[in-house]
């Protein structure tokens, strides 16, 4: 078995009530997700990714289509799958009043990890998340960066092969959002396959093997990065740096079907005179991928979701 | 499966009265509200003191159990945390029923303190200590399947504590805790029949004066009715819920 999560035509109709239509906020997507790989699911908001997530992880009934978890079937082995996933969702939703400590043996209680096993993992997971300090401090009491890594730790205590993290780094600082994303990293390198959702198309981009991108409750697109860039933007695109007598900058841009030679010709060729400061080859960013896709820019799609992270994703 | 209910409803009781039931304004509130009532009609009528020592009991279980319980769940809810639950590998009804074990022992424990205190003030003769303590558990449980249900029912804790109060205060009044049932209206003692608190306040008053079993058995047998009918109720409440 090499798929983590395979999905077929997968829906959820919301109905709202007397005198509403249905929405559909899931549409037959198909996707699945290899085993061992961080895969991006991005999205608008209301584009259907948190709905996707309450149904893989039990939390919503789907309304059609089905759905196998590490190889198990989402409708018939629910409590199984349970037991095998962990979730990240989009608060840190820890227990105000337990310790750092307590918040993940509670976590490991729930899950059935042994007792002798209990203690040294969570020691283990507040070192790696570098909150050993903070290990008798509530949970209430810690910031808001140190708060979401407690929260991915509850998420691993159960050792799960399969995490689903819900935009795992918004709201969080530059530095803090950094360390996340290496940890996130290191998950991978640990073959623990991530389920990541995120506003932040630099974090996909840096981060996720694979994307999809969702729109309107449907799957638009699906692919690596690389795939996706390549796939949006077959033209070439040239820039030229210019500047004046005056040291005054400009930039130029040409896009050209026939090559990078003729493109920088037709470039020169409107220089007026200037000093040729630059000549550089632009590829498609993740981001005009989902432009093209989606007709949002990743500043529209932050300022929908209110702009909780600033630009962390620089970070 | 089962160990996986069991053990998930075990802990979830746990971190409750961890985290929240425990407490000191907790443990005194439980404590001094129902004293502060009885003695409040104890002064009024001194002379029979120890007919409100059942009402006091039920009274103190009532408040132990439901206070916390009622805005437990939905302020889990609103902060997230409840999510931790649901997604844990436990069905609903095991999330639930530690929910009440969590309300129902801190209920119990509040009232075998209020237990004590009285027994050292009255006597403690003629009591059938094994039909007190199955109607205390009864009750506990009755009154934190209450407390459940309508933390279930709404969405905010202010809510939650409005509606617990409506229910629970006419209880208080038409139960049997200050009046006796039948010197009350015909048409009152009817209406007092639909509060689980009444059969609280019958089951111990007949524990404590050495009632036989035949007595206390509508009473017992209506507590635990009133438990499974409200615990499935808060279950099927919010399963609908989070659907």
């Amino acid at each position: 078995m090499t798929e983590a999560i395979q999905v077929e035509g997968l829906t959820k109709v919301f109905v709202p009530g007397k005198g509403r239509p249905p929405l559909r906020a899931v549409d037959e997507i198909d996707f699945t997700v290899r085993q061992g790989e961080v895969f991006g699911f991005l999205g608008p908001n209301g584009a259907g990714k948190t709905s996707t997530i309450r149904m893989l992880t039990g939390l919503s009934r789907p309304t059609s289509g089905t759905a196998r978890l590490l190889g198990l079937d989402l409708d018939k082995d629910l409590p199984r799958i349970k037991k095998r996933i962990g979730v990240v969702p989009e608060a840190s939703n820890l227990y105000d009043e337990l310790t750092a400590f307590d918040n993940l043996v509670f976590s490991m209680q729930l899950y059935g990890v042994p007792r002798i096993e209990r203690r040294p993992r969570a020691i283990a997971l507040l070192a790696r998340f570098r909150l050993g300090e903070k290990r008798d401090t509530p949970f209430a009491k810690l910031s808001r960066g140190m708060k979401r890594a407690l929260t991915i730790a509850a998420a691993l205590a159960h050792r799960p092969p399969l995490v689903f993290l819900d935009e795992p780094t918004t709201g969080l600082d530059v530095m803090s959002a950094r360390n996340l994303r290496q940890m996130i990293a290191g998950l991978r390198e640990e073959g623990v396959t991530v389920f990541l959702t995120t506003h932040y198309l630099e974090e996909a981009e840096r981060l996720c093997d694979r994307v999809a991108i969702i729109v309107k409750g449907r799957i638009v697109a699906l692919d690596t990065v690389a795939g996706l860039r390549s796939g949006a933007q077959r033209k070439t695109i040239v820039e030229v740096t210019l500047a004046d007598a005056d040291s005054q900058q400009e930039k130029k841009r040409i896009e050209c079907e026939d090559g990078v030679e003729s493109a920088v010709r037709r470039l020169l060729s409107e220089t007026g005179g200037r000093h040729v400061l630059a000549i550089d080859t632009l590829h498609p960013s993740l981001e005009d991928v989902f432009v093209q896709l989606t007709g949002l820019s990743a500043e529209v799609m932050l300022a929908e979701k209110g702009a909780k992270g600033g630009s962390n994703a620089g970070g | 499966m089962l160990a996986d209910d069991l053990r998930g409803m075990f802990y979830i009781a746990l971190k409750d009265l961890r985290a929240y039931y425990f407490k000191p304004p907790n443990i005194s509130w439980g404590i001094l509200f129902p004293f502060a009532f009885i003695l409040a009609f104890a002064i009024r009528n001194p002379g029979d003191i120890r007919s409100l020592v059942p009402g006091l009991l039920a009274l103190t279980i009532l408040f132990g159990t439901s206070s916390m319980e009622a805005i437990v769940i939905v302020f889990e809810r609103r902060i997230g945390a409840l999510e931790r639950l649901l997604l844990a590998p436990l069905r609903l009804p095991a999330l639930l029923a530690g929910k009440l074990l969590g309300g129902m022992t801190f209920g119990l424990t509040v009232t075998l303190v209020v237990l004590a205190v009285s027994l050292v003030v009255f006597s403690a003769s003629g009591t059938n200590w094994i039909m007190l303590f199955l109607a205390l558990i009864l009750s506990a449980t009755a009154f934190s399947a209450l407390g459940a249900f309508v933390s279930v029912a709404v969405k905010e804790v202010f809510e939650a504590q409005t509606l617990a109060n409506f229910i629970r205060f006419p209880m208080m009044f038409l139960g049997g805790v200050f009046v006796p049932l039948a010197s009350m209206p015909v048409w009152l003692q009817v209406i007092a029949r639909l509060f689980p608190l009444t059969y609280s306040v019958e089951a111990l008053h007949t524990a404590l004066s050495g009632g036989t079993w035949t007595t206390a058995a509508l009473d017992l047998g209506a507590l635990a009715g009133f438990s499974v009918a409200l615990f499935f109720l808060a279950v099927y409440t919010l399963a609908r819920r989070i659907e």
